[in-house]
């Protein structure tokens, strides 16, 4: 069976408010890093998934990021994935 | 009459649970190992706060697939009483048995502090022995706990009256000032602060002994 790598990126939806960002934000002024207007922090995950094609990898993907890696009411994700090498 | 209280790894509120209702109650209780699936002769189901499974991904997204709250969830279903406490709060709205979700709070800190609730017990079984408008104190021991759901779910659950605990002095930036959240038929409530640790005058109020006795009744 086809091996595949995806990333799953999580992230706040836009209307979430971010304080651990907000504090990294603030944190980089103070490192002299001037100029950062916008910083959130959100979580990538690596998967390794046999599936017998592309697109099946992609249907358990998706419904592994709908269903447990991400909390669709607070954050969005987003796939990336090839057959491994 | 028995009452089951949920234990999944991490879960450290637990004991706190059984001796409010035990001690403080006189109400046998039953734990139900995460494992579990036999909920027989339970009269009602309290998922305490602790870190189930070490707070992993999301606050109770992991405790979401154990199999007694596959249990749990049908239990509800056909109208038994449900209580879920901090980490149980996040765990119904992981499960979908309460809308929103529960997120770091505002000031990043770690709060464990007594707070004002107001109560609004609309049709929640649970708060039946409160009256409307009713302030109580109760302590909060929670790192996320700012409520989050969209602006029109958060309308229609003020219009079904399902916003029934609200916090006097907002701490943690939660949405609506939400404290506690019924479900529409009201025998589920998920709540942030915690009514166990508010049981017994030598430690710090029975504000919370009236919520528990519901369990009994």
């Amino acid at each position: 069976m086809p091996l595949f790598h995806a990333r799953v990126q999580v992230t706040l939806r836009p209307s979430v408010l971010d304080p651990a960002g907000e504090a990294t934000r603030a944190a980089a002024a103070r490192l002299g890093v001037q100029g950062v207007q916008r910083l959130r922090i959100g979580k990538s995950v690596e998967v390794a998934l046999e599936a017998p094609d592309l697109a099946a990898a992609e249907a358990q993907l998706g419904l592994l990021s709908d269903r447990l890696l991400a909390n669709p009411v607070i954050e969005d994700w987003t796939l990336e994935l090839a057959e491994a090498e | 009459m028995t009452i089951g209280i949920v234990v999944f790894p991490g879960s450290n509120c637990d004991r706190d649970v059984r001796w409010a209702l035990e001690g403080c109650l006189g109400q046998p209780t039953r734990f139900l190992w995460h494992e579990e699936r036999d909920l027989t002769g339970l009269e009602a189901i309290v998922i305490p706060g602790g870190f189930s499974y070490g707070d992993y991904l999301r606050c109770g997204a992991i405790a979401r697939f154990a199999p007694v709250l596959e249990e749990v969830s049908a239990f509800a279903g056909r109208g038994g009483p449900v209580l879920g406490i901090c980490n149980g709060f996040q765990v119904l709205t992981e499960m979908g048995l309460l809308p929103g979700a529960l997120t770091r709070n505002r000031s990043l800190h770690f709060l464990c502090e007594s707070t004002r609730l107001q109560v609004e017990p609309g049709a929640c079984q649970w708060l039946h022995h409160y009256t409307s408008g009713e302030q109580i104190s109760l302590p909060i021991a929670h790192g996320e706990g700012r409520y989050q759901v969209d602006p029109e779910e958060l309308q229609r659950l003020e219009e079904r009256g399902q916003v029934v605990l609200r916090y006097v002095a907002n701490p943690n930036g939660s949405l609506g000032d939400v404290a506690g959240l019924s479900n529409q038929r009201g025998n589920v409530l998920g709540l942030m602060p915690h009514p166990e640790r508010a049981c017994d005058p030598t430690t710090g109020g029975i504000d919370g002994r009236r919520l528990l006795e519901m369990a009994c009744s």
